[in-house]
C-alpha cells in the first residue's frame, strides 16, 4: 500500500471548492424575486416582459453554470 | 372505443408509439452488458452513460407529459401563475450542480443505487433509510399515475375512448421495462425529445402566425382575464401571488432532485463532468417547457373548449385536453399526430424510470434490509424487476379504479413530502452536525405540517358576482393563505416551503436535545475524500481490501 499514499494523500485534500461556484447565485436572484419583472411592459414582439425576460433568464442560468463547469473542470 | 377519429392522425400516433415499444425492446442489447441480472446494469444502465444519453434522459425523465399537459392547462386557466414552471426549471440546475456530483461521487465509492442507500450509510440508522425509502415511494407512484393521465388526455382529444388502449399502451411499458430497465427510457428518450423539440417548435411558429401574432395571443388573454371574476388571474402576477410564486418555483426546485427517478438519472452517469456539463445543458428543456407554458395563452386565442365542457351543466370539462386539442384544431392530420405522439411517447420515458427507482428503493431498502438480508446480484435484480411491474399495476389501477383526481391531489402533495428528505439527504452530504433521531423527529414534524397545511387549502371557483364558491374543501392546491396564522393579509405561500422550514427547525432543536441527552450519534460508513472520487477512483465493490 506504501506506493499508495501520494495519490491518496492527494485524494484526500481533493474538495469543490472555489471563488467561482458564487456565480451560481445569479440565476436564482435574477428569478426569485419577482417584482423585478412582473409587469407588462416592454413587451417583444407582443409577449409581455414578465415572459419574455424569464425565458431570456434560461440564458443567464445556463450561461453561470457553464463558466463555473469550464471554471472547476479538473 | 373509436368515435370521430381522424385515420390520419391515429395511423401516425399508432406508428410512432409501436416504433417506440420495439425500441423499448431492442434496447436490452444496446451497450450490451456482460449480465443484466446486477442492479447496477437493469437499475442504472451500467452506471455508464455519457453527456448525451444523460441529457436525453434527464431531460425525458425530469420533463414529464404530465408537466406538457398540465403546465398550459395551468397558464389557460390562471395566467401567469402557471409560468412558475420557467423559474422553477431555472433555478434548480445552479442549487443543485455542487449537490449532485457529491452524491454521484459518494454514490460511486460505495454502490449506492438509491438515496437511502446513502442515508443509510452516513446516519447509520436503517429507521431513517426507510423513511426516506417510502417517501420516495409514496411521492413516485401518483407521479407514474398521472403519466397516465396525460396519455388519456391526448387519447381523448383523437376521439379514442375506453380504457383498452391505456391499459395496451402500459402493459407494453410494463414488458419493455421489465426487459430491458433503464436502458429502455434512455433510447426511448432520444425519440421522445426529437419528437417535442421539432413539435414545440413548430408550434410556437406556425400558431402565433395562424392567430394573427402575439399581439392578438396576449389581447385575448388579457381579455379572458378581465372578464374573469377570479381576482388571482392574470397575464402578470396579482401582488400578493409573488410571493407563492416564488416560494413554489424554489420549493419545486429543492424538491425536483429528491424524486428518486430524478437521482437514478444522475447516478447512472458516467462521471462528474458528465453531471456538470448537464446542469449548464438541461435549461434547453426549460427554454421548451416556457414555449409550451405559452400554449396555453394560443389556446385560449383560438377558442379552444376542453374537452367535456358543458357551460350549462356547469362543466368546467378536462382542462388538460387543452394542448391536445389546440394541436388537433391548428395542425393538418399527419403533424397533429406527430404532435400526439410526441405527448403520449413522453409518458413513456418518465413512468419507466419512475418504476425503476421505486422498484430500486423497494429492493434495496425493505427488501433487502427486511426480508432476505443475504440476497445476491441477481435476486435484487430479479426482485427490482418484479417490483416495478407491481408499481406500474398499481398505477395502472389508481387511475381507472379511482378518480384520476386522488392521483392529482397526491402528486401535489407528493412534492411537499419528498421535500421533507432534504435534511436528511441534501444536508448529509455537507453535515453530519444532525443527529439522526433529529431528523427523524423533524421529517415527522414537516410531513404532518405538509398534510394539515394542504388538508387546510380548498379549491375556489367564483360567481359571476366575484362571489368565492368552494369547489372543494380540502386538498384544493398547494398555495397556503398566510390567513391560516392569523395575519391580515391576502398573500399566499407554497405548502411545501413552509413544511420545510418547520422540518429543518425540528430537526436542529431534536439535535441539540438528542446530544444533550446523549443519545448516540450513528456511525458514518463514508470519509470525506468519498465525496470528491471521480470515475477512475476505486470502488468499494472492486476493490474489497480497501474497506475497513
Amino acid at each position: 500500500m506504501a506506493e499508495h499514499q501520494p495519490e491518496a494523500a492527494k485524494r484526500a485534500e481533493r474538495s469543490d471548492h472555489s471563488p467561482w461556484n458564487w456565480l451560481l447565485l445569479l440565476p436564482l436572484i435574477a428569478t426569485l424575486y419577482p417584482p423585478l419583472y412582473n409587469r407588462e411592459s416592454p413587451d417583444l414582439f407582443g409577449i409581455p416582459f414578465f415572459y419574455w425576460y424569464q425565458l431570456a433568464a434560461i440564458a443567464i442560468g445556463v450561461g453561470s453554470t457553464l463558466v463555473v463547469y469550464r471554471m472547476t473542470r479538473r | 372505443m373509436f368515435d370521430d377519429v381522424d385515420v390520419v392522425q391515429i395511423t401516425v400516433f399508432t406508428v410512432l408509439f409501436v416504433a417506440v415499444s420495439v425500441l423499448g425492446f431492442v434496447a436490452a442489447r444496446w451497450r450490451r452488458a456482460e449480465d443484466l441480472e446486477h442492479l447496477d446494469e437493469w437499475g442504472l444502465g451500467g452506471r455508464s452513460f455519457g453527456s448525451w444519453i444523460t441529457w436525453f434522459l434527464i431531460g425525458g425523465d425530469l420533463y414529464t407529459a404530465y408537466t406538457f399537459v398540465a403546465v398550459p392547462a395551468l397558464v389557460f386557466g390562471a395566467g401567469a401563475i402557471g409560468f412558475f414552471a420557467v423559474p422553477y426549471t431555472i433555478v434548480v440546475y445552479p442549487i443543485v450542480f455542487l449537490v449532485l456530483i457529491r452524491l454521484w461521487s459518494v454514490s460511486h465509492v460505495h454502490g449506492f443505487v438509491t438515496p437511502a442507500d446513502f442515508v443509510r450509510a452516513r446516519h447509520g440508522s436503517s429507521t431513517l433509510a426507510l423513511l426516506v425509502a417510502v417517501t420516495g415511494i409514496v411521492a413516485t407512484m401518483p407521479y407514474i399515475a398521472l403519466q397516465l393521465v396525460g396519455i388519456e388526455a391526448v387519447l381523448k382529444a383523437m376521439g379514442v375512448t375506453g380504457h383498452v388502449p391505456i391499459i395496451v399502451a402500459f402493459a407494453i411499458l410494463a414488458a419493455y421495462t421489465y426487459n430491458s430497465g433503464l436502458r429502455a427510457p434512455a433510447l426511448i428518450a432520444f425519440v421522445k425529445d426529437a419528437l417535442i423539440y421539432v413539435v414545440i417548435i413548430v408550434a410556437v411558429i406556425v400558431i402565433p402566425y395562424k392567430l394573427g401574432g402575439w399581439d392578438a395571443i396576449f389581447g385575448a388573454a388579457e381579455a379572458k382575464f378581465a372578464a374573469s371574476p377570479n381576482p388571482g388571474d392574470g397575464v402578470v402576477l396579482a401582488g400578493p401571488a409573488q410571493l407563492q410564486y416564488a416560494t413554489l418555483a424554489f420549493g419545486s426546485a429543492l424538491a425536483l432532485f429528491l424524486y428518486p427517478h430524478s437521482i437514478t438519472g444522475v447516478l447512472a452517469s458516467r462521471d462528474r463532468n458528465v453531471i456538470k456539463r448537464n446542469m449548464a445543458a438541461l435549461p434547453a428543456y426549460s427554454f421548451i417547457l416556457g414555449l409550451l407554458a405559452l400554449l396555453g395563452y394560443m389556446a385560449i386565442k383560438a377558442g379552444v373548449v376542453p374537452i367535456g365542457f358543458d357551460a350549462a351543466a356547469g362543466e368546467p370539462g378536462d382542462s388538460n385536453t387543452i394542448v391536445p386539442v389546440l394541436f388537433d384544431q391548428m395542425f393538418p392530420s399527419w403533424f397533429s399526430g406527430v404532435a400526439m405522439a410526441a405527448i403520449g411517447i413522453g409518458a413513456l420515458v418518465p413512468a419507466a424510470i419512475m418504476s425503476i427507482a421505486a422498484a430500486n428503493l423497494w429492493t434495496r431498502n425493505i427488501y433487502v434490509e427486511y426480508i432476505n438480508k443475504d440476497a445476491t446480484p441477481k435476486q435484487e435484480a430479479k426482485s427490482s424487476k418484479l417490483a416495478s411491474l407491481v408499481v406500474k399495476v398499481g398505477a395502472l389501477l389508481a387511475i381507472l379504479g379511482l378518480d384520476p383526481q386522488f392521483s392529482i391531489d397526491l402528486q401535489l402533495i407528493g412534492g411537499i413530502i419528498i421535500l421533507q428528505t432534504l435534511p436528511a439527504v441534501a444536508l448529509g452530504l455537507y453535515t453530519r452536525w444532525f443527529h439522526r433521531w433529529g431528523l427523524i423527529a423533524g421529517w415527522a414534524a414537516g410531513m404532518a405540517f405538509g398534510f394539515w397545511a394542504t388538508y387546510q387549502i380548498p379549491k375556489v371557483a367564483f360567481s359571476p358576482e366575484g362571489e368565492p364558491i368552494i369547489l372543494k374543501e380540502h386538498f384544493g392546491g398547494s398555495g397556503l393563505p398566510l390567513t391560516e396564522f392569523g395575519l391580515d393579509t391576502t398573500v399566499s405561500i407554497y405548502a411545501g416551503f413552509l413544511a420545510l422550514v418547520v422540518n429543518l427547525v425540528v430537526c436542529a432543536l431534536a439535535t441539540v436535545a438528542f446530544r444533550a441527552s446523549k443519545v448516540p450519534d450513528g456511525d458514518d460508513a463514508t470519509k470525506t475524500s468519498e465525496y470528491f472520487a471521480d470515475q477512475d477512483d476505486p470502488r468499494l465493490r472492486d476493490l474489497p481490501e480497501i474497506v475497513h
